[in-house]
C-alpha cells in the first residue's frame, strides 16, 4: 500500500525525516515541509541501488542489541588501552568465522560489531557470503573467540533478522 | 551550575581526551598495520563520544537546549568507524601490507 | 573547574594530533597513512567540539558535522582506490 503512494521504502523515509529535524535548527514549518519533500524523493531517486530488504521479524529487539554493543565498546576499549599503554606485546591472530546469518545487512551489522567489540576487526567476507575474515588483538584461543561473537552477537541478530 | 554537573562534565571531558590520547598513541606504538587498526576503530570513538556527551550536557545546563548536531556526529562516527575500518584492512590485504611473524592464521585473498 | 579539565582535554587531544602526524609522516605502508588520516580527522572534530564548548558558541557544530560526513567519504575514497585503482567503476 505504501509503496503505491511514492514511499517503497517507509523506514528509510521515516529516518530521513527525523535527521533531517535534527539538522535543521528547530523544528519549524520549513523542516516539517523540506522533510516530508526529501523522506518522499530520496528513496524514489535511490531505489535502483537498495539490496534487497530483509525482513525484521523483531524490530523491538534491536534497541535492547545496540544497547548491549555499546557497553561491550566501552569494555573493548578498556581492553585495547590497557594493551596500548602495557609492555606485553600484543598476540594478533587471523581467524576464519563461519557465519550462519544470510540476509546481507544482518552481515553487515554483525561485521560492523564485530570491529566495535574486544580486541576483533572484520577484514573480509568470502565471496559466497559464509565465512568472515576477523582479525583478533590478542587471543589465546581461536575457538574461545569465535564462541563469545556466536553467543553474543549472532544469536540475537538471527533473532532479529528472520 | 550544580557542582555534580560540573564534576560530570569535567569527568567527561577528561576521559574523552584520555581514550583519544590512548588510541593516538596505539596508533604510533603498535608493531604492525593490522594491530595498528585496532587503537583508533575503538579508543578513538569512545574518546570522541564521551566528549560529544560532555559537549551536549554542558550546553543542555548553559540553558541552550540540546543541540542535536553533536547527537547526529556521534551516531555517525559510530557508525562509520567500523565502515572505513573494514576497507582499510581489505586494502591492506590487497596490497599484501606484511603482518608481525608472531600472527596466527594468515589472511585469505580472493 | 570545567575550565581546567576543558584545558587539559585540549592538550591530549593537541597530543594525540601530534602522534598521529608523526604516523602521518613515518608511514611505513600508504594505508598506515590513509588510517592516521582517518584518525586525524576524528581528531580534529573532538578539537572543534572543544573550542565550541571554550568559546561559549554553537557556530562550529556544522563545521564539525561537514568534517564527519567528509572524511568518512575521503578514507573511503582513498582506500577503494588503493584497493581498485579507481574510486569510481
Amino acid at each position: 500500500m505504501l509503496a503505491r503512494i511514492g514511499l517503497p521504502q517507509p523506514f528509510l523515509s521515516l529516518v530521513l525525516f527525523l535527521v533531517w529535524q535534527l539538522l535543521s535548527d528547530g523544528i519549524s514549518g520549513g523542516s516539517v515541509v523540506m522533510g516530508a519533500i526529501l523522506a518522499w524523493a530520496l528513496p524514489l531517486l535511490t531505489r535502483g541501488f537498495w539490496p534487497e530488504r530483509p525482513a525484521i521479524v523483531k524490530g523491538w529487539l534491536l534497541p535492547l542489541y545496540v544497547l548491549r554493543v555499546l557497553l561491550d565498546i566501552v569494555v573493548a576499549s578498556l581492553a585495547v588501552a590497557r594493551l596500548v599503554l602495557g609492555t606485553r606485546k600484543p598476540r594478533p591472530a587471523f581467524i576464519s568465522y563461519p557465519i550462519s546469518l544470510e540476509h546481507p545487512l544482518a552481515i553487515t551489522m554483525l561485521a560492523s560489531t564485530i570491529s566495535l567489540t574486544p580486541g576483533t576487526v572484520s577484514a573480509d567476507v568470502s565471496d559466497d557470503q559464509r565465512l568472515l575474515l576477523i582479525h583478533a588483538l590478542d587471543v589465546d584461543d581461536e575457538q574461545e573467540v569465535i564462541d563469545a561473537i556466536r553467543q553474543r552477537y549472532e544469536k540475537p541478530l538471527q533473532e532479529i533478522f528472520q | 551550575m550544580s557542582p555534580i554537573a560540573e564534576y560530570l562534565i569535567a569527568g567527561l571531558l577528561l576521559i574523552g581526551g584520555a581514550f583519544t590520547l590512548i588510541g593516538a598513541i596505539g596508533l604510533a606504538r603498535m608493531p604492525d598495520f593490522y594491530t595498528r587498526l585496532h587503537a583508533p576503530t575503538k579508543a578513538t570513538t569512545v574518546g570522541v563520544g564521551a566528549i560529544m556527551l560532555a559537549s551536549i550536557s554542558y550546553s543542555s545546563y548553559q540553558g541552550a537546549g540540546i543541540d542535536t548536531a553533536e547527537l547526529l556526529i556521534t551516531v555517525f562516527l559510530f557508525m562509520t568507524a567500523p565502515v572505513s575500518a573494514n576497507i582499510l584492512a581489505k586494502s591492506a590485504m590487497h596490497l599484501g601490507v606484511k603482518h608481525m611473524p608472531e600472527t596466527r592464521g594468515k589472511p585469505w585473498d580472493q | 573547574m570545567i575550565t581546567t579539565a576543558l584545558h587539559i582535554t585540549i592538550a591530549m587531544v593537541t597530543l594525540a594530533v601530534l602522534l598521529n602526524v608523526y604516523r602521518l609522516i613515518k608511514g611505513p605502508d600508504a594505508p598506515d597513512r590513509i588510517l592516521a588520516l582517518d584518525t586525524l580527522y576524528v581528531n580534529a572534530i573532538a578539537l572543534i567540539i572543544l573550542l565550541g564548548i571554550a568559546l561559549g558558541t554553537r557556530l562550529y557544530m556544522e563545521a564539525a558535522l561537514l568534517i564527519a560526513v567528509m572524511g568518512f567519504v575521503g578514507t573511503v575514497a582513498m582506500a577503494k582506490y588503493l584497493k581498485r585503482g579507481s574510486v569510481i567503476e
